[in-house]
């Protein structure tokens, strides 16, 4: 599936660098993202930005490596409680905690994604969802998680001693940082030498290997990386909603994630941005509502598969338009 | 005359030496043999490719052909056997460490990165000896300072005005060409093809068997190859196979002779 949206999208990665229109695009959008509390429920657009993050996290793995995992949630979750621990037990500093949650998260990948990455395709999919469920499992029993009633009233302490981050802007622009910076590093390797060599295993695998790559090391440290930046998202979510809970770690989770990456678009850097946004704006709307959340998004993702296979973003880019804005001038 | 040239054949299998005087073995297999479950693909095969010379390997489908291939670059295990590399033993060794020793192979059925361009195609098989394949935190203009060797390879074989086209976009003849230059970008000093000149036109054909010769004066080819005429005109021996099992070995005349290679594979099609 990740194919149809390829074609179009490596049109236009072929040049490297963005022309004037897209960095003027990227401008508004972050203008707009640092304006955004003052019109909008901070917390829901904190929400958004953690989810995004774990989306494209995500889609590191799956648009740019070609590996479908269904166990991220461990990532994600495993982070939240991590960082809830660290804070609340020891006491220690947002940002420490924030880095033990990634590193926890990278370490959880090293684990998981070393299991993992000797099998392909749907083996790939099913070992890393084994593996997630036994996390789940050990979340649920272990001690320090709290079982059912989770890490309830995380404070949100004082980032470097200093901006105290209950004050809700505080918060906001901390999450809107991470965010950003999680992002561009996303970009970044993508876009490096090693992205590179990521695209062209999972463009074909046996030719890389012919070409004298070992594909494992390239694979794993792919996993890794991608699970270390869900950690950071999970991480940042425990911190603005001050509470680790198993619906973290569980499948649904990491279903919800694939979901947020196709909408939005795999394999573009945007899509899962997109693709969250619209998810988790939905899950709020409905939330108040009667109408079940699970049929809605459930129907979302068949018309989604049926209709418009590359995604939102995946869709636009292949317009005309699409192609039009994303026009490089040499 | 039939006896006598199976009696070179038979020669020919148990000393390869002699008829090469000068050239140095830089592959070469000992009792190969693969089983999958229950079927044997591949049996004793011996097998030595030369530096500098243009070796073949033909045989009906379903001789193995491919499957030794496969053996050799370790992309499979042989179930018995020993392959040396360079005077190393490589049995066992995994196929990226065998690719960076210097044995790197093409595929039958086109193997490019298709939502590459043609230039990365080529680069991305030099980024590794060059030391631009892990930096996660470089930007992509690290790595222009590959392009002048690429575009050399792409002119080496007449892909100079397509660099960036995307492979997928180009023709069926073009991806073969942009596959040798990926694999001669390593700059490898065993190159192994396999049907390089499937679904080609006659004319991409002659460009991509001088090429094939080019290379081949300072390395080893092992080449899987249907198109006899091609054999004829640019291998220096040939290597018969046929149920997995080496039927004839020698240069073209010699095998072309034998009484059982046009039984099982040539016919009289072909002189």
């Amino acid at each position: 599936m990740a194919e149809t949206a390829l074609t179009s999208l490596a049109r236009q990665e072929g040049k490297s660098g963005a022309s004037p229109l897209q960095i003027a695009l990227i401008l508004i959008a972050v203008a707009a993202l640092i304006a955004a509390p003052f019109f909008f429920y901070p917390i829901f657009i904190m929400k958004v930005l953690c989810f995004a993050l774990f989306a494209c996290a995500f889609n590191l793995l799956l648009g740019y490596t070609g590996l479908l995992s269904f166990g991220h949630a461990a990532f994600f979750g495993g982070a939240a409680y991590f960082t809830a621990h660290a804070v609340k037990e020891w006491g220690l500093t947002p940002e420490i905690g924030i880095l033990i949650g990634v590193i926890g998260a990278a370490v959880l990948g090293l684990v998981i994604g070393f299991l993992a990455i000797r099998r392909q395709g749907i083996y790939f999919a099913m070992v890393t969802l084994a593996l997630a469920q036994m996390f789940y499992f050990f979340c649920l029993q272990s001690e320090f998680t709290k079982g059912e009633d989770g890490i309830q009233g995380v404070p949100r302490g004082h980032l470097f001693g200093l901006i105290d981050l209950n004050v809700p802007i505080n918060m906001y622009y901390l999450v809107l940082g991470i965010f950003l910076i999680g992002v561009f590093a996303i970009w970044r390797i993508i876009n490096s030498p090693f992205g590179m060599i990521l695209k062209s295993v999972r463009e074909n695998e046996n030719r890389a290997i012919s070409l004298g790559y070992s594909v494992g090391k390239y694979k794993l440290a792919a996993f890794v990386m991608s699970a270390a930046l869900a950690g950071l998202a999970g991480a940042t979510k425990a911190l603005v909603f001050q509470f680790a809970t198993l619906t973290d770690v569980t499948w649904q989770m990491s279903g919800e994630v694939i979901l947020m990456t196709l909408l939005g678009g795999i394999g573009t850097l945007i899509g899962p941005i997109v693709g969250a946004t619209l998810v988790v704006t939905l899950q709020n709307y409905l939330a108040t509502s009667d109408f079940p959340v699970t049929v809605v998004t459930g129907a979302i993702f068949m018309i989604c598969v049926l209709l418009f296979r590359r995604g939102i973003v995946g869709e636009l880019y292949a317009s005309r338009l699409g192609r039009k804005l994303m026009a490089r001038r040499d | 005359m039939t006896a006598t040239v199976m009696a070179d054949t038979a020669k020919m299998k148990t000393s390869p030496g002699p008829d090469h005087e000068g050239a140095r073995v830089v592959l070469s297999a000992r009792g190969l043999r693969k089983d999958f479950g229950g079927f044997n693909a591949v049996n004793n095969v011996d097998l030595d490719v030369h530096h500098a010379r243009v070796h073949a390997l033909i045989g009906p489908n379903g001789a193995g052909k491919t499957t030794v291939f496969n053996l050799l670059t370790k992309f499979l295990q042989p179930t018995s056997g020993t392959i040396m590399l360079l005077g190393e033993n490589i049995t066992r060794t995994p196929p990226a460490r065998v690719a960076r020793m210097g044995l790197v192979r093409s595929f039958q059925i086109s193997a490019i990165f298709p939502h590459l361009t043609v230039l990365e195609n080529v680069r991305v098989a030099l980024q590794r000896p060059n030391g631009l394949a892990i930096q996660f935190w470089r930007s992509m203009g690290a790595l222009d300072e590959l392009n002048e060797r690429a575009m050399q390879l792409l002119e080496q074989v007449g892909l100079q005005d397509a660099p960036n086209m995307l492979a997928a976009d180009l023709s069926y003849g073009r991806k073969r060409v942009l596959e040798i230059a990926t694999t001669l970008a390593l700059d490898p000093k065993v190159l192994l093809l396999d049907e390089p000149m499937a679904g080609m036109g006659q004319e991409d054909v002659g460009n991509v068997a001088r090429l094939i010769s080019k290379v081949a004066k300072s390395r080893a080819v092992l080449m899987v190859e249907h198109n006899l005429r091609v054999v004829a005109d640019i291998c220096d021996h040939v290597t018969v196979l046929q149920r997995g099992e080496i039927l004839a070995s020698g240069d073209y005349r010699t095998v072309s002779q034998d009484e059982r290679v046009r039984i099982a594979y040539m016919g009289t099609e072909h002189e």
